[in-house]
């Protein structure tokens, strides 16, 4: 299975993904913002960082730069694009998921493990998880999911809620949301699913000797499920 | 011409920084504010001597990149 990791100016966990996805069985290629073509894959992420430095607004810069516009192809024909944290940013930046990520409910820069939870298994990421609550790492500054009350109605009819920020028995109340998100929301979908934005960090989980090893089984899955 | 453009957040999104000021303005004395909403200003300089048509430049930025219509709304201010 072929993988690419797009690097932008300022991205800082894209070796960190290229690492992740290599020892679950990807070849994974680093792709270079300024390209204009994505090379053959089965699986393109947008990896965490500041990329242009968080100006004007977190992944507003990167949205429109030059690799964007295969990405953006490459989702519409079906592929499958995961952004991680600042690659989330870009994601709703560039429009392929609803909403936008805002600052910290208390201004705060989180670094920290947290608990979320899945909901709907039906899509190419989490079918044939056998674990709904999964602990991982997040680590930003604009984290607090929000949209218009017409996309999450949308959102929610379609169920495109990815995970939900919650404790580790899998409640999803306010006290367990750690930046505002709306609705404890973590991480959503596109519409057709391939596309998946999410702030936690799974490819920082991925050996004991870090700080836990949940995103392991969140990458082998994903591989059996793309064979 | 030159064109300044404003960017606000919309009503109804919370703006944590403009909350912050408000608090530490009322720390520092100033008893009779409301409320604080914090935005962006941009200057743009742009190779057009039509004002009009320099203003749909600006607005076709703003709606394109400068600011985020799910949560700002934008406003030009001046053209020059």
């Amino acid at each position: 299975m072929k993988s690419a990791v797009i690097t932008f100016p300022g991205s800082n966990c894209d070796r960190d993904m290229h690492v992740a996805l290599n020892k679950f069985g990807f070849k994974n290629k680093m792709v270079w913002h300024n390209d204009n073509e994505l090379p053959k894959s089965d699986l393109v992420v947008l990896p965490g960082g500041f990329s242009y430095g968080d100006y004007l607004r977190c992944g507003s810069m990167a949205s429109k730069s030059k690799i964007m516009q295969s990405v953006i192809n490459f989702a519409k024909s079906g592929g499958l694009v995961m952004g991680i944290c600042n690659g989330f940013q870009i994601l709703v930046e560039s429009g392929l998921v609803p909403g936008i990520l805002l600052r910290n409910k208390y201004l705060e820069f989180i670094c920290k493990n947290v608990f979320v939870k899945i909901d709907n298994k039906d899509n190419p990421y989490f079918k044939n998880l056998d674990k709904e609550v999964f602990e991982l790492h997040i680590a930003h500054n604009e984290g607090n999911y929000f949209c218009t009350n017409d996309q999450l109605k949308e959102i929610e009819d379609n169920n495109q809620v990815a995970i939900y920020y919650c404790n580790d028995n899998g409640k999803t109340e306010e006290k367990f949301n750690p930046n505002g998100s709306l609705k404890n929301i973590a991480g959503i979908f596109n519409k057709e699913k391939n596309v998946l934005g999410m702030m936690p960090h799974p490819e920082r989980m991925i050996d004991q000797s870090l700080s836990g090893e949940d995103g392991s089984l969140f990458f082998k899955n994903l591989i059996n499920n793309i064979k | 011409m030159k064109v300044s453009a404003i960017i606000t957040l919309k009503k109804d999104v919370l703006d944590p920084q403009g909350k912050v000021i408000h608090q530490t303005l009322d720390g520092m004395g100033f008893k009779d504010v409301n409320e604080v909403r914090q935005g962006k200003y941009f200057e743009i300089d742009v190779k057009e001597n039509d004002p009009q048509k320099a203003q749909k430049i600006v607005e076709d930025m703003c709606n394109k990149l400068l600011a985020n219509l799910v949560i700002e709304n934008y406003k030009i201010i001046e053209i020059q």
